[in-house]
């Protein structure tokens, strides 16, 4: 058991931390939310600017553009990047977390090639339609259908919780290409264009108030045969090898965050007389032990698929369960800090509390989280 | 940084593990509770294994090893509900002739509780005015002394590493149950309502297992304070909910479920309060220089 980073891990973050220094003041202003073209172009400078000094695609493999890094030092990069606030990886997290991937493991000499570039080079951006209104938890009962035509494919159906999908310039689509195979064996994952016609996005408004996805209504939509990655009816196969594949680094850079959120609300009740309230203190102290458990459990995720070369685990399950619990648990307790503010709109603690709500839900719901810890790490039955 | 178990790691635990299995299976387990008392061949046997002399210098007679080999003895031995006073004597060693060997036995004052003390060769802390209670685990003899003695962070650390113990195998004994006991034609593990205790169990297992090794390593006051709400929270908690899953037979003396509930609040009172380290890692958010940060 060694927490000390070696002297090559020192070195990269002490260069990080140097180029970080020297550009973060030069970034454009942050434009606003609702600005989506503003926050395309913001995100793709930054990924431009990562490419430029060497750390774009730092987690993908060397043969797929990518930079080889050890999972320690992608968590060094998430955790220095956060801790200087940078910007967060926003409108590229779908071509650099799971398109990119998926294709640098799967797709053709060729795919690669067109598609893995474009996304290292901030020029591409990614969305993902892999969600519809009947297919949720239960992904694989996805019904948007591709039917052969020719030399393309020919697509119906909606699909939701489509983030970026008004910015986005491709979408990694799950289609089902054979109704009557089990639900699973009738899948494919093809890369459609966003700018094909037939493509109807129409943004969700969240409770938060923002649009931060939308639905994607698709009409005799035609996709290349030659876009679709994997063997026909694969793509649930194609999917899950990335969806599988985490290294331990999935909220590095949220937890730092909440770490240093926690120590500005511990700061602010101190100001505004709430830290003299004794069951409120200790509350942030739990909080303060919940956090810094949460970062040692990262170190030690991440130290053990280091030791495995990086082997799809499903150690990221039990860790997003309590830390969608905590980050929950950290924004209701900066409501008791806050007292009314927690009520103003305008206050960007209120915005926190009502974003905290989807995590328990978005990437797996907790529930289907439980389920995934009890049948393959604990070997309990399936069974509803 | 490397933050796993190395081999020779991975080896003692095994050693202590195969010991206790060997030594202090569920059939002496078992017979301790029928006839309390402590074994003092097995004491002097962990004695030679090195349990209480393993952070001891070689120079010394000890092992020579350090926190996070300690650590995981104590998680065997909190797994194996091992008995008698072995953080106190562990403590000792060096200072106290014939605890390191497994020759003496040593109890200490922790909080106003002293447990052990009339097996005990050796006592440290104030035992004037020592009150013998029926104590609630019937593995655990315990006194009530006047004046409470200093908190150690070490015997918090130990403590902290045999909740986890404790944690982890309450988690596998329900497990076991809910996948052997059968109800409406089913294994009851098959359903949810039984699965998610049984995932939650587990989370708060390994939650608790990064803190606890964590501290171990940086032997730091709020690594240690957060190892022990964590583990508290873990062992507590899970000899719950593996209480639950048992449904009636977890309710029964035979079944060893209380023995884990009852160790598990026993060490809970020991070292500082709940309230003491949340104010401490309170203190620490709006310290000048903050603990642990990365």
């Amino acid at each position: 058991m060694d927490l000390s980073y070696t002297p090559e891990e020192e070195e990269f973050r002490a260069r990080l931390r140097e180029w970080l220094t020297k550009v973060l003041p030069g970034l454009p202003p942050k434009p606003s939310p609702d600005d989506w073209p503003g926050r395309r172009a913001y995100d793709l400078g930054w990924q431009r600017m990562l490419y430029d000094a060497g750390y774009a695609g730092l987690h993908w493999p060397a043969d797929a553009g990518g930079r080889g890094a050890t999972p320690t030092q992608h968590l060094i990069f998430l955790e220095e990047t956060e801790k200087a606030g940078a910007p967060y990886v926003g409108a590229n997290f779908v071509g650099l977390l799971h398109a990119g991937p998926t294709i640098a493991a799967e797709g053709s000499a060729g795919q690669r090639a067109r598609w893995l570039p474009p996304v290292l080079r901030g020029e591409e951006v990614w969305c993902q339609g892999f969600s519809e209104p009947d297919a949720g938890s239960d992904l694989a009962a996805l019904r948007t259908r591709a039917r052969r035509d020719g030399d393309d494919y020919v697509v119906s159906g909606s699909k939701i919780w489509t983030s970026h999908a008004e910015v986005a310039d491709w979408c990694e689509l799950l289609v089902r290409t054979d109704a009557k195979a089990p639900k699973h064996r009738g899948i494919s994952w093809l890369a459609m264009p966003m700018d094909a016609p037939g493509i109807t996005v129409r943004p969700l408004r969240t409770l938060a108030g923002s649009t931060e996805f939308a639905e994607v209504f698709l009409d005799e939509v035609r996709v290349p045969v030659a876009n679709r990655v994997g063997e026909e009816n694969d793509g649930w196969r194609v999917t899950m090898v990335t969806l599988s594949f985490e290294r331990g680094t999935a909220f590095v850079g949220e937890v730092v965050a909440c770490r240093r959120v926690l120590g500005e609300l511990a700061r602010e009740a101190r100001k505004n007389g709430r830290w003299d309230d004794t069951v409120l203190r200790r509350r942030l102290g739990r909080l303060n032990a919940e956090f810094l458990a949460l970062w040692r459990l990262t170190q030690w995720n991440v130290s053990e698929s280091e030791r495995s070369g990086g082997v799809p685990g499903v150690g990221g399950s039990v860790f997003k369960l309590r830390y969608s619990r905590a980050r929950q648990d950290l924004y209701d307790a900066a409501a008791d800090v806050l007292g009314p503010e927690a009520l103003d709109l305008d206050s960007p603690w209120t915005l926190d509390r009502l974003s905290s709500l989807s995590y328990t839900i978005a990437a797996g719901t907790s529930q289907i989280q439980r389920n995934i810890v009890a049948e393959r790490i604990l070997g309990l039955p399936k069974g509803r | 940084m490397d933050f796993q178990l190395t081999d020779d790691q991975r080896a003692l635990r095994a050693g202590v593990r195969e010991l206790l299995d060997r030594r202090f299976g569920r059939e002496r387990l078992r017979a301790a509770v029928d006839a309390p008392g402590l074994d003092r061949a097995l004491w002097r046997e962990l004695g030679e294994a090195g349990f209480f002399a393993l952070r001891l210098p070689e120079a010394e007679g000890g092992v020579g090893l350090g926190l996070p080999e300690a650590v995981l003895a104590f998680e065997e031995a909190g797994r194996a509900l091992l008995t008698g006073p072995l953080v106190a004597t562990h403590l000792a060693a060096g200072e106290v002739p014939g605890a390191a060997t497994g020759e003496a036995v040593v109890a200490a004052v922790d909080g106003t509780v002293v447990e052990w003390l009339d097996e005990a060769d050796a006592v440290r802390g104030d035992v004037t005015g020592a009150v013998a209670m029926r104590s609630a685990d019937p593995l655990t003899p315990l006194h009530r002394v006047p004046r409470a003695g200093p908190p150690d962070p070490v015997a918090a650390l130990l403590t902290a590493a045999e909740q986890l113990g404790s944690a982890s195998r309450t988690c596998e004994l329900a497990v076991q149950h809910a996948r052997t006991r059968e109800q409406f034609g089913r294994p009851i593990g098959a359903f949810q309502a039984v699965k998610h205790l049984c995932s939650e169990m587990l989370v708060r297992v390994e939650v608790a297992r990064g803190a606890v090794y964590a501290a171990a390593v940086t032997a730091d006051p709020l690594d240690i304070a957060t190892a022990g709400l964590l583990a508290d929270e873990a062992a507590e908690h899970g000899a719950r909910d593996c209480l639950q899953v048992h449904g009636g037979m977890g309710f029964t003396w035979e079944s060893d479920v209380h023995l884990h509930l009852k160790r598990a609040w026993l060490r809970a009172r020991r070292g500082q309060s709940a309230a003491e380290a949340e104010e401490a890692l309170a203190a620490d958010l709006v310290a000048a220089a903050p603990g642990p940060r990365t």
